[in-house]
């Protein structure tokens, strides 16, 4: 048999090549192109070569925008994973009771971003929102328009009340997923309801917490609908996330080669926090300690 | 150490139940002696994890008392009971090394540390399970999880008897004789009262000295593995025992005779007026291993017809067949078969008549 005819096999994945080519590896080579260049407008082009990337890398608003990011997603995380663990240890194990409380729970990953941001606008709404009059009511000034602190507390009970439920979702399945002889087993011992948390309800759900984690951070690293419909980035820059600041630059400002530098640079923030959970996550179940 | 007695236990998982079939447990009374090793054998859905779990106290009987040296542990949580069970799947505590797993029991009830270590020394010891000690639970093959299972139940000095739950499925067959000729050793080694849940006969006749069978709720016969060979007091102990089980005929009864259409049977003793007082449905039953099969005519013989041999290696099971009736016997390798007709004797000291599926004595 020739070399030919042993390399045949490599026809099949033809097909799977042809749909990643269209999915995902022209349109990030299409950025990769615009982040190299100087585009002036059509057919009027110079190549720079990496002097976006030093721009973008140098840009301070950016980093206010990075750090702003991180501090968002990291308060996201903090919020809902023990919050949604919480959740899904009280939820009723079987009946009625159990489903009910899965469709309620669903009911906000079910509505659009968008709209999301808008039923939030309205409800804390300081004149006419049953939170935001509320709390004004009661002699607390809060107004998301224009105090900074307030237009973050809105995003986070927005961000909290639309996901939690997601995470609580994967954390149940984990916990139903553990077999009764391990709870059996952990009565028998003598063990209590944090050692069995612990050791058996934790270690069980690594799984899909891993999962829930990692959703949880690209998603939150990516918010744009939200705090763009809530209040455009602002006030002032306080929720000018990096997407928010990647539309204004590419959009706005119509800088294509600083944008595509920008993110390429994102994706791979995002890529590398991600390879950084999963190794913590993956090192903490196989468990060799240091 | 204890005795374990269960007092008119009965139990049902519905919240009402009505009839005798809503019983999961229908009116169970014995007593389990202290140091003994008993293995609980019946089929699957006949109660035995019910059972086992009303013992341990992970279920609460919805009547009768349980006695553990005749002080009464129904109300008491399984940890406050002293007993210890091994699942039939190795339930291990993942991120524990070997050794916090067994000491896990020891730490939760707050046992000072030397004692922890030296417990847990002597248990890994016994286990052979030393080697171990400080890996991974997780990483370790399936009889080694099962063997640490078990560790955590014998590391605590107090404890009054371990069951288990049918712990050997999961283990690859040629494990499966070393693990529990382990059991045994453990079993003469701490003198603990076993009680072992089992559908595989052999498993149950090898590791135990007395073995309770039950069927559909009920415990039918409780015996050593010859007693329950010999004399199956339920026809279901003589049918789920023995391989091929026994042959049960229906039949009549006069005097000293069982006839099976008009054919008369010999038996031991004369039953006549006894079994028809009962009222219930006789039939005989008999070992296919006692069933003489013969070529020509012999006294007190029956005629019929050899319809099928299945060669089992070191012996072949014959069946054949007369009337509507068919037997199976057990015939040596070195035996000729008749072909087609032949003459089948049963012996009337190994021929036992049942009433209502119960043996008549």
């Amino acid at each position: 048999m020739n070399k030919w005819d042993n390399n045949k096999a490599w026809f099949f994945i033809l097909p799977v090549l042809v749909i990643v080519s269209f999915s995902a590896i022209i349109p990030l080579m299409t950025v990769v192109n615009y982040s190299v260049q100087d585009i002036f407008g059509p057919g009027q082009r110079l190549f720079v070569g990496v002097e976006w990337f030093k721009e973008v890398l140098l840009d301070g608003r950016l980093h206010e925008a990075l750090w702003r990011q991180l501090a968002f997603s990291g308060l996201v995380l903090l919020i809902e994973m023990p919050l949604g663990i919480g959740i899904a240890l009280m939820m009723p194990k079987k009946g009625w009771a159990a489903s009910a409380s899965l469709v309620i729970l669903a009911l906000p990953l079910l509505i659009p971003w968008n709209v999301i941001g808008t039923i939030w606008i309205i409800f804390t709404r300081p004149d006419i929102g049953l939170f935001g009059a509320l709390v004004n009511s009661a002699g607390i000034a809060f107004d998301h328009t224009a105090n900074a602190v307030d237009a973050w507390i809105t995003l986070m009970l927005m961000e909290v009340w639309h996901w939690t439920p997601l995470v609580v979702l994967l954390a149940y399945a984990g916990l139903r997923a553990i077999p009764e002889a391990y709870y059996q087993a952990a009565k028998i011992d003598g063990a209590s309801s944090w050692a069995i948390f612990r050791f058996i309800q934790l270690p069980k759900m690594r799984g899909v917490l891993t999962i829930a984690l990692l959703l949880r951070f690209m998603d939150s690293f990516l918010i744009y609908a939200e705090p763009f419909v809530l209040t455009g980035g602002g006030p002032g820059n306080a929720t000018t996330f990096l997407s928010i600041y990647l539309v204004k630059i590419a959009v706005g400002q119509f800088d294509l080669g600083p944008a595509a530098a920008f993110s390429l640079i994102y994706f791979l923030i995002i890529l590398l926090f991600c390879w950084l959970f999963y190794q913590a996550l993956q090192a903490v179940g196989t468990g060799e300690k240091s | 150490m204890a005795r374990i007695e269960l007092n008119g236990i009965k139990h049902s998982y519905l919240p009402n139940p009505s009839g005798e079939n809503d019983f999961a447990l229908k009116q169970i009374q014995t007593v389990w002696e202290d140091g003994g090793a008993y293995a609980l054998l019946g089929p699957s859905g006949c109660g035995k994890t019910t059972m086992l779990n009303i013992i341990s106290g992970l279920l609460k009987p919805s009547h009768g008392r349980i006695l553990y040296d005749d002080e009464d542990v129904s109300p008491m949580q399984p940890e406050q009971r002293n007993i210890a069970q091994v699942f039939q799947f190795p339930v291990l505590y993942d991120t524990m090394t070997v050794y916090q797993n067994l000491a896990f029991p020891l730490k939760n009830r707050g046992v000072p540390k030397t004692e922890i270590n030296k417990r847990v020394d002597e248990i890994a010891e016994a286990l052979d399970l030393k080697q171990d000690l400080h890996k991974r639970a997780a990483g370790l093959s399936a009889d080694a999880k099962q063997k640490i299972s078990l560790g955590r139940g014998l590391v605590r000095s107090d404890v009054a008897a371990i069951l288990f739950d049918e712990p050997l499925t999961v283990i690859d067959p040629h494990l499966k004789w070393d693990l529990r000729r382990k059991l045994k050793e453990i079993h003469k080694e701490f003198k603990l009262t076993m009680i072992y849940v089992t559908h595989d006969q052999v498993e149950a006749m090898t590791f135990a000295d007395k073995v309770v069978v039950m069927y559909e709720g009920e415990i039918v016969q409780t015996g050593t593995p010859e007693e329950l060979f010999e004399t199956p007091e339920h026809t279901f102990v003589g049918y789920f025992i023995g391989s091929p089980g026994m042959n049960f005929i229906e039949c009549t009864v006069d005097g000293t005779a069982a006839l099976v259409d008009d054919v008369a049977i010999p038996l031991a003793n004369s039953y006549g007026e006894k079994a028809m007082l009962s009222g219930g449905k006789l039939k005989i039953g008999i070992r296919p291993m006692y069933v003489g099969i013969h070529h020509e005519k012999v006294d007190d013989s029956i005629a019929a017809k050899v319809v099928g041999v299945e060669d089992q290696g070191f012996c072949r099971i014959v069946t054949a067949r007369f009337g509507n009736h068919e037997i199976k016997t057990r015939v040596k390798d070195t035996r000729s078969i008749p072909d087609g007709q032949c003459w089948l004797t049963f012996p009337p000291d190994k021929t036992k008549l049942y009433s209502d599926e119960r043996l008549v004595r």
